[in-house]
């Protein structure tokens, strides 16, 4: 299942839930939750302790229009609108922790 | 793939709207299928043709009309949430229709992905 | 309906309600997929269990209590109502709480009760 994450983890407990919920698959991070990708921030620990279970990916867009486009951390994966839309056909269903 | 959309919150307050535009754009671009977009609590907002945003700013609901003319989108406006927020067909933008909630549970069992944007 | 497809739908319910619409409008969602026939689950997570808190009084803000609703689902064939342990737990409520019959799951048979699903609706 592909996860979509919305908010930022800094304010919100979508991405949290989602961790302690989810049990494999996808991660996809967009929109505020891309803050929980990058570099330095509290959350980084958490989620790169999530990476064992699940594979994690960042929409590259929502990144570079906050300005942290090169603040990305190690072993997320960058992606389009176009690997947004692939993502959702190589899960087989997804599912936007809203 | 035959996708089905769903938008929960208005535009220009949420990015929903956007990303779920963004989302569909690239899926028809990918030779795929966009096969309805669900308007559903406040994304019923994105139907009213009185949306008037400054000149530099996107024009989200022009975009949604253009693409339902442009590639067959079937734009459905929940018609329980758009009564309460007062949307009703004369105000409503071309290219959107207003129906049930039943073209919800169609989506879902007619597409093979159904993907929400929401808050 | 154009055909007699039916499948898997999942009602994810992360929100308190009052507070905003979203769980007022997710019960119209799921009335509305158990009456074309769809296999229905409503799953409560988060502050989405206070949807189904007993004893909800809303006279004193003028919107109306839908949770009787809840306890309407039975009548729909809407049968399947989850609810997370450890959300139940970090809120100081126990099922006694709840105004309808729930089945409470831990958080990886949440979990793997979600992957199973071909449709999942989130508010």
């Amino acid at each position: 299942m592909l996860h979509i994450i919305n908010k930022s983890p800094l304010s919100n407990s979508s991405l949290e839930s989602c961790l302690r919920v989810a049990v494999s698959g996808d991660i996809l991070l967009t929109e505020d939750a891309v803050y929980a990708a990058t570099s330095g921030n509290a959350f980084e620990a958490k989620l790169r302790e999530a990476m064992g279970r699940f594979k994690v990916y960042v929409l590259q867009p929502d990144l570079d229009a906050r300005g942290l486009g090169d603040r990305l951390m190690a072993g997320v994966t960058s992606v389009d609108h176009g690997g947004f839309v692939d993502l959702t056909i190589s899960n087989n269903s997804c599912q936007s922790w809203l | 793939m035959k996708f089905g959309i769903v938008v929960n919150e208005g535009p220009y307050q949420h990015q929903a709207s956007d990303s779920a535009y963004l989302f569909a754009k690239a899926a028809i671009a990918k030779g795929h299928e966009v096969w309805r977009v669900f308007f559903y609590h406040d994304g019923v907002n994105n139907a009213s043709k009185l949306t008037a945003p400054p000149q530099d700013d996107r024009h989200i609901v022009n975009r949604w009309t253009k693409l339902a003319e442009e590639h067959k989108v079937d734009l459905v406006v929940c018609v329980a949430a758009a009564l309460r927020r007062g949307i009703q067909e004369e105000n409503l933008a071309a290219g959107f229709r207003i129906s049930g909630l039943g073209q919800l549970v169609e989506a879902g069992t007619q597409c093979d992905r159904l993907i929400t944007f929401g808050d | 309906m154009s055909d007699a497809t039916v499948k898997k739908f999942m009602f994810v319910n992360r929100k308190a309600p009052y507070g905003t619409i979203y769980a007022l409008e997710s019960l119209e969602v799921v009335l509305i997929t158990a009456a074309f026939d769809q296999d229905v689950s409503l799953v409560f997570l988060d502050d989405g269990v206070y949807q189904l808190k007993k004893g909800q009084q809303t006279k004193g803000i003028e919107i109306k209590n839908f949770s009787p609703t809840y306890r309407a689902l039975e009548g729909y064939d809407v049968e399947k109502l989850y609810v997370e342990r450890e959300s139940l737990e970090a809120r100081g409520l126990t099922e006694e709480d709840l105004l309808v019959d729930v089945v409470v799951l831990g958080r990886a048979e949440m979990g793997a009760l979600m992957d199973e699903q071909d449709v999942v609706l989130s508010f």
